[in-house]
């Protein structure tokens, strides 16, 4: 099994160091409520919901998003300039490092 | 208006409790839904309609809209009432034993048995962020445009970028003195008539359209009078409004359920998987908005939920008849 090294911030801004398997197709919103974080993960990953909205806080570029995402971000609340769908950021080995702070509900 | 009665009061009509009357039909037990949402269906229909299914057995694929469809005729002959457009508020026990289920606009329901198959809960407007939003409430914010002509020669400020805050924009310019349209982006995710629509109004000067912007103040005395707009790079912007309409689609909350006394585990309701029974005999939850060791929330779990349900609530509506489990290759379906 690969894994990589991620950090959660939650709401309260507790550090949450989590290892992150990279080979089974899993996602940050999967994640996160893998390991109990306050992420209801409501439409399943279609970035239909925004509930696993986070913000990127490493220097990882990861800002390509999709036209759903950025639609889906449309009706979120909070948006910033580093905002992501942590349902459209697959694990991946590169991502080695990646810590991201989850979003005012 | 006399109360609506029925054997099983299903709260939600989303795919599990649609399938609920079909189990129950084949019991010869009569169903009613009740649904905030306008239309039956639930997130399949709120939500991703388009999206295909791929977990449905004997369905390699199927969509969502597609499902519910095929649901709303599976059930037809066991001829379901439904109250829709209409939220559950309260719970009560009647004289003789049975609920009385009461929705926000009055309409009562009495049956001996209630399944609770609400899903994620009610679908409600998301709310943007804003400090004194809620003091405006009715008095200049208002997240639904239900009449049109309400806005009759008023300044409306509408924000969001979907196909709702365009089309209603669009439509406001021949109702109300002014439109503002505020939005996140500079790109509109709406259909490309009506973005393109926008920009013709707002090149016309019909639509006061402000992007990368977001409303963050609301004021007035007593009822709205202006909207502070804060601009990426130009800092806040203050505009005279009557109305301001908040159009950032709906999200679920488990709404007035939370207060039926029912055993609540992070917004899920807890139950028995004997037979999906709650804390409160008589009442049921099904689907996704029940939790148990081991729950999965799919959908063809919730239909396994729903017919093992409907033999409990045969046994509590007829406890004297025993009942010998028909299969439709056999007998069909008989209607009511």
């Amino acid at each position: 099994m690969s894994l990589i090294n991620v950090t959660i911030i939650d709401r309260e801004g507790v550090e949450h160091k989590i290892e992150a398997p990279t080979d089974i197709n899993m996602n940050i919103m999967e994640l996160c409520k893998a390991n109990d974080l306050p992420v209801e993960g409501t439409c399943g990953g279609m970035a239909m919901c925004a509930s696993c909205h986070c913000y990127v806080e490493s220097n990882h570029d990861i800002f390509n998003r999709s036209d759903a995402e950025e639609d889906m971000l449309d009706q979120a609340f909070f948006v910033e300039a580093n905002s992501r769908l942590g349902c459209q950021i697959k694990l991946a080995d590169e991502l080695e490092g990646l810590v991201l702070r989850l979003a005012p509900q | 208006m006399k109360p609506i009665e029925t054997d099983i009061i299903i709260v939600g009509a989303g795919p599990c409790g649609l399938f609920t009357v079909f189990e129950a039909g084949l019991l010869k037990l009569r169903c009613h839904l009740i649904d905030y949402l306008p239309q039956a269906g639930g997130q399949l229909t709120e939500i991703y309609p388009k999206k295909p299914i791929y977990d449905i057995p004997g369905f390699p694929e199927i969509l969502a809209g597609d499902l519910v469809e095929n649901l709303m005729k599976q059930i037809e002959p066991f001829k379901p009432g439904f109250t829709l457009g209409e939220r559950c508020e309260t719970i009560s026990k009647t004289e003789d034993g049975k609920f009385k289920v009461v929705t926000n606009k009055g309409t009562e329901h009495i049956a001996p048995v209630v399944a609770i198959a609400g899903g994620l809960g009610c679908f409600e407007p998301r709310k943007p962020p804003i400090a004194n939003l809620s003091d405006f409430e009715d008095k200049g914010v208002e997240y639904i445009i239900k009449d049109p002509e309400f806005y009759r020669d008023k300044k409306v400020v509408v924000a969001g970028g979907g196909d709702s805050a365009l089309d209603w924009s669009i439509f406001l310019t021949n109702v109300a003195s002014e439109v503002s349209l505020i939005h996140r982006r500079t790109e509109f995710r709406g259909a490309p008539d009506s973005v393109e629509k926008v920009m013709e109004l707002a090149s016309n000067k019909k639509i006061n359209l402000i992007t990368n912007s977001e409303v963050v103040g609301l004021s007035g005395n007593g009822h709205l009078k202006g909207v502070e707009i804060k601009h990426q790079t130009d800092g806040i912007i203050s505009k005279e409004a009557d109305h301001f309409v908040p159009l950032f689609g709906l999200s679920p909350k488990l709404g007035p359920i939370a207060d039926w006394g029912l055993n609540i585990n992070k917004n899920s309701i807890e139950v028995n998987t004997f037979d999906y029974s709650t804390n409160i005999e008589g009442i049921y939850a099904i689907g996704d908005i029940n939790t148990y060791p081991g729950k999965l929330k799919l959908i063809l779990c919730g239909f396994h939920e729903a017919t093992l349900m409907c033999q409990s609530a045969f046994k509590r509506i007829y406890p004297d008849k025993n009942f010998v489990l028909k299969y439709t290759t056999v007998n069909g379906i008989q209607g009511f």
